[in-house]
C-alpha cells in the first residue's frame, strides 16, 4: 500500500488502535501484491481499483469523514439486503463491512462460540479490535434478520458496535406474506434514514439514487458479460476485486471506473487478447459472500491455470443482478418496484429456496464455464445445507459440481489446491501432468 | 525413455520406474520429517528422463526439482485403470487420507471426494488404535478378522477414539473385540463415501489400507460386491503417476 499521506490523526480520532491497525495494513498490503499484483496480462485500467485497495482505509475513509462534516449520514450494512438506494435518497453515503480476514478471532470467541462461520467472527474481531476504521466512521450500522448465526450475533454486536444500530426484519420464506415483512422492513429503514438525516424521502430524490444504483449494476453487467468471452479478458480475482470495490466505493465514481475497465476489455475481446488461452477450464464460484479480503479460493483456483468467470455470490450476482424499476411517479410505487428486485435475490436463508439452483445453472451456461465450484464457509448452516441440493440439480444440468467447505485460515490451503486441481484436472479430461507453476 | 512416478504421500514415498511405458522396477520407504531427502535417496542413481510427482509433497518436490505433478486423484484413476481396465470405481484409503474416485465408462474422472482433514477413518487412524491395544500391526488385523463380536467403537477423531478404546480396556471389554470395532468403525465411513460418490463395478481398493485384510473382508461384505485389490496395492498412484506421460491429452470437455 503506498501511503502518500499521512492519515493517522484521522484513525486516532477515528478510535482505532494504531499499532493493531498498522499490523492489519501491513498484513493486507502484502496480500494485495501477492494475489493481484502478481498476476500477469492485467488490464490497465484495473489501476483504478489498485489504487483503491491501495486506498481503502485512507482516501476513502477520509470522504466519509468529509461527508459527515458536510452534514451528510454514512450508513454500513454487512449484506446484499440492505438496499444503497434508500441510503442515497436522503443525501446518504452506504459502505459495505468487510469481513473477510481472519483478525481478533480470540477477541470475537470471548463472544461467540467457536461453531461460527468466520464472517461474523471476523466483523466482531475487527470491531472489538479496533482496527475497522468504517464502522467508526457510520453514523448508523445496520443489521438483518437473515441467518440465524447473524441474527443471535447481532443481539451481542448491537452493544459492542458503539455506533447507532438498527436491525432489518427479514422473512424467511418467497411468499406474500414474506414480501410483507420486507417491504414492512425497508419502510422502517426509510423512517430512520429520514429521521436521522433530516432529509424527506420524495419521488425525485429516490428515481436519482434508483438511477444512480442502476448504472452501477448496469456497468457490473456489463462487465459479466464481456467475462462471457472465450478467451475471457479478465482474470477471476480481478473482477471479484470490481465486485468488492462495488460495496463501498463512490457510486459515480464506480461506474464510471467499471465503464473504463469494460471499453478496454471490449478491446481485448475484439482482439481476442485473454488472461489465458481461449480453451483455458472455466469456473464459476457459487456459494458464502467473499468480503475483502477473502481472496484465498479464487487466488487457489487461479493459480491451478483455470479462470474463473462468474460468481453466484452476494459478492457478485446477488449484489448485481437485475435493476430497480424507477419508472413510478410516487414513493410508494417506487418502494414497491425496490422491494420486487431485492425480494427476488436468492440467499440461502429463503426455505425453500427453489431459484439459486436453476439460476447458478444458467449463470454456468451464459459463462460457458466447465464447472461450479460451491463455496461455503465453514459453520454456515444455510449454504453447508444447500450446497448437496444445488449440486444435484446444477450436475442434472449437466455441469460438474466441486463442493468445498473452508474459512479464513491458511490451514487448509493445500488440501484445498489438492481438490481444486484435482476437478480442473477433471473438467479438463486429459491426463498430462500439468507444468508446475510455484 | 525412463520415466519416474513418485507418490510423496504423509507417511511413505512410493516409486514407480517405467522403462518404454514398461514398470521394471518399484520402491516403498518410509518419509520423514524432510520428504525433500527421502526423495532424493529415492532417486538416487535412477537416472529417469522424466519425473512426475504427486501425492500432498508434489508442489514442494516440483518446486525444488525437476518434476511435473498430477494429482493423487488422477494418479490413482490411471493406475487403477491401468491394472484394470473395467475399473469404475476407486477407494483408496492411505496413511492420512481416504478418497473415493468414480470413473466414467471411459476412464475418465467424474466425480471424487476426499477427507484429509483430520486422521479419521485412515491407516494412521488404525496404527493408533493397534497401539493402543498393545497388538503389532499384523495381530490387531488378524484380531479383527477373527473376532466373534465387536464393540461398537463411536469416536471417529483419532484422540477421542482412543480414550474411548482405553477407557473400554479399563473396564475389561475384550480387546479382539475392540479390534473387530474399530475396524468396522473405518469401514462405515469408506462405504458411506463410495456411497456417497459412486458405486459401478469394478471397484478396485488400494492405498496402504488396502493391505489390510480385515478393511478389505469387511468392506467387500458390507458392499455385498466384490472388491478388487491390486498386487501392489500401495504403488497405483506412484504407477499412475508415471503413466501419466504416455496418455494421450484430451482438450476440455466441450460446452454448450
Ligand atoms: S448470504 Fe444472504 S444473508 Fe449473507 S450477506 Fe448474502 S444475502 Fe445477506
Ligand atoms: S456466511 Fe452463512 S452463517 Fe455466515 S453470516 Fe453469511 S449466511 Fe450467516
Amino acid at each position: 500500500m503506498t501511503e502518500t499521506t499521512d492519515y493517522r490523526p484521522m484513525w486516532s480520532e477515528l478510535g482505532l488502535d494504531l499499532d493493531k491497525h498498522d499490523a492489519l495494513l501491513a498484513a493486507l498490503g502484502q496480500a494485495y501484491g501477492d494475489v493481484f499484483l502478481s498476476q500477469e496480462n492485467r488490464p490497465e485500467t484495473m489501476g483504478y481499483f489498485d489504487f483503491v485497495m491501495g486506498e481503502i482505509h485512507g482516501l476513502r475513509v477520509k470522504e466519509l469523514v468529509d461527508a459527515r462534516a458536510a452534514g451528510r449520514i454514512v450508513v454500513g450494512s454487512f449484506c446484499v439486503f440492505v438496499p444503497e438506494e434508500l441510503v442515497l435518497a436522503v443525501g446518504g453515503v452506504c459502505v459495505g463491512l468487510c469481513a473477510g480476514a481472519d483478525f481478533g478471532t480470540e477477541a470475537a470467541e470471548r463472544y461467540l462460540p467457536r461453531n461460527t462461520c468466520a464472517l461474523i467472527k471476523s466483523f466482531f474481531g475487527f470491531t472489538l479490535e479496533k482496527v475497522c476504521p468504517y464502522i467508526s466512521a457510520c453514523d448508523l450500522v445496520v443489521g438483518e434478520n437473515t441467518c440465524d448465526g447473524k441474527k443471535k450475533a447481532y443481539e451481542t454486536f448491537a452493544d459492542l458496535v458503539g455506533r447507532e444500530f438498527m436491525v432489518l426484519d427479514m422473512p424467511n420464506t418467497k411468499s406474500g406474506e414474506g414480501r410483507a415483512i420486507l417491504k414492512r422492513a425497508y419502510l422502517d429503514f426509510a423512517a430512520r434514514l429520514e429521521n436521522l438525516s433530516g432529509v424527506t424521502i420524495t419521488a425525485e430524490n429516490l428515481t436519482a439514487a434508483i438511477e444512480l444504483v442502476n448504472a452501477k449494476r448496469r456497468a457490473m453487467h456489463r462487465l459479466a458479460r464481456l467475462r462471457q468471452a472465450d478467451p475471457t479478458p479478465i482474470s477471476g480475482l480481478d473482477a471479484l476485486l470490481a465486485n468488492q470495490v462495488f460495496f463501498y466505493d463512490d457510486p459515480e465514481r464506480f461506474t464510471q471506473s467499471v465503464n473504463n475497465l469494460c471499453d478496454e476489455l471490449e478491446k481485448r475481446v475484439a482482439q481476442k487478447v485473454g488472461v489465458a488461452p481461449a480453451g483455458t477450464v472455466r469456473i464459476v464460484i457459487s456459494g458464502c459472500p467473499m468480503a475483502v479480503p477473502n481472496w484465498k479460493l479464487p487466488a487457489i483456483v487461479e493459480s491451478t491455470g483455470a479462470v474463473i468467470v462468474g460468481e453466484e455470490s452476494c459478492i457478485g450476482e446477488r449484489g448485481t443482478q437485475n435493476l430497480v424499476d424507477g419508472s413510478g411517479d410516487t414513493v410508494g410505487e417506487l418502494m414497491e418496484s425496490l422491494v420486487d428486485r431485492y425480494f427476488a435475490v436468492d440467499c440461502a436463508v429463503f426455505t425453500p429456496n427453489p431459484t439459486r439452483a436453476p439460476h447458478t445453472l444458467q449463470i454456468a451456461k451464459d459463462c460457458r464455464a466447465h464447472g461450479v465450484i460451491h463455496f461455503a464457509l465453514q459453520f454456515c448452516a444455510p449454504y453447508q445445507m444447500e450446497a448437496p441440493l444445488l449440486e444435484r440439480e446444477v450436475e442434472k444440468g449437466g455441469v460438474p459440481v466441486l463442493r468445498l467447505d473452508t474459512d479464513y485460515s491458511t490451514e487448509d490451503v493445500e488440501q484445498l489446491r489438492t481438490r481444486v486441481e484435482a476437478f480442473v484436472e477433471q473438467l479438463r479430461g486429459e491426463s498430462e501432468p500439468i507444468a508446475h507453476r510455484s | 525413455m525412463r520415466v519416474i512416478g513418485l507418490d510423496i504421500g504423509s507417511r511413505t514415498v512410493k516409486r514407480v520406474t517405467l522403462e518404454d511405458g514398461v514398470v521394471v522396477d518399484h520402491s516403498v520407504v518410509p518419509g520423514s520429517h524432510d520428504p525433500l531427502a527421502v526423495c532424493d535417496g529415492v532417486l538416487a542413481g535412477q537416472r529417469p528422463d522424466r519425473v512426475v510427482a504427486t501425492g500432498y509433497g508434489r508442489r514442494l518436490f516440483a518446486e525444488h526439482r525437476q518434476a511435473e505433478t498430477l494429482t493423487e486423484i488422477r494418479a490413482v484413476a490411471l493406475g487403477a485403470r491401468h491394472l484394470r481396465p473395467t475399473t469404475r470405481t476407486v477407494l483408496d484409503i492411505g496413511g492420512q487420507d481416504t478418497k473415493v474416485v468414480a470413473l466414467g465408462a471411459d476412464g475418465a474422472v467424474a466425480k471424487f471426494e476426499m477427507n484429509d482433514r483430520c486422521a479419521a477413518g485412515t491407516g494412521r487412524f488404525l496404527e493408533v488404535m493397534a497401539t493402543a491395544l498393545s497388538y503389532p500391526m499384523d495381530q490387531f488385523v488378524q484380531a479383527g478378522r477373527e473376532a466373534d463380536t465387536a464393540q461398537p467403537v463411536h469416536a471417529m477423531c483419532t484422540v477421542f477414539a482412543e480414550s474411548e478404546v482405553i477407557s473400554a480396556t479399563a473396564r475389561g471389554v475384550d480387546r479382539a473385540a475392540l479390534a473387530r470395532g474399530l475396524h468396522e468403525a473405518v469401514v462405515r465411513r469408506s462405504v458411506a463415501m463410495l456411497r456417497r460418490v459412486a458405486l459401478e463395478d469394478d471397484i478396485v481398493f488400494c492405498g496402504g489400507g488396502a493391505l489390510n485384510a480385515c478393511l478389505h473382508q469387511l468392506i467387500a461384505e458390507s458392499l455385498g460386491r466384490q472388491v478388487h485389490l491390486p498386487p501392489h496395492p500401495q504403488i497405483v498412484a506412484a504407477l499412475g503417476a508415471a503413466l501419466s506421460v504416455n496418455s494421450p491429452a484430451r482438450s476440455p470437455r466441450r460446452v454448450q
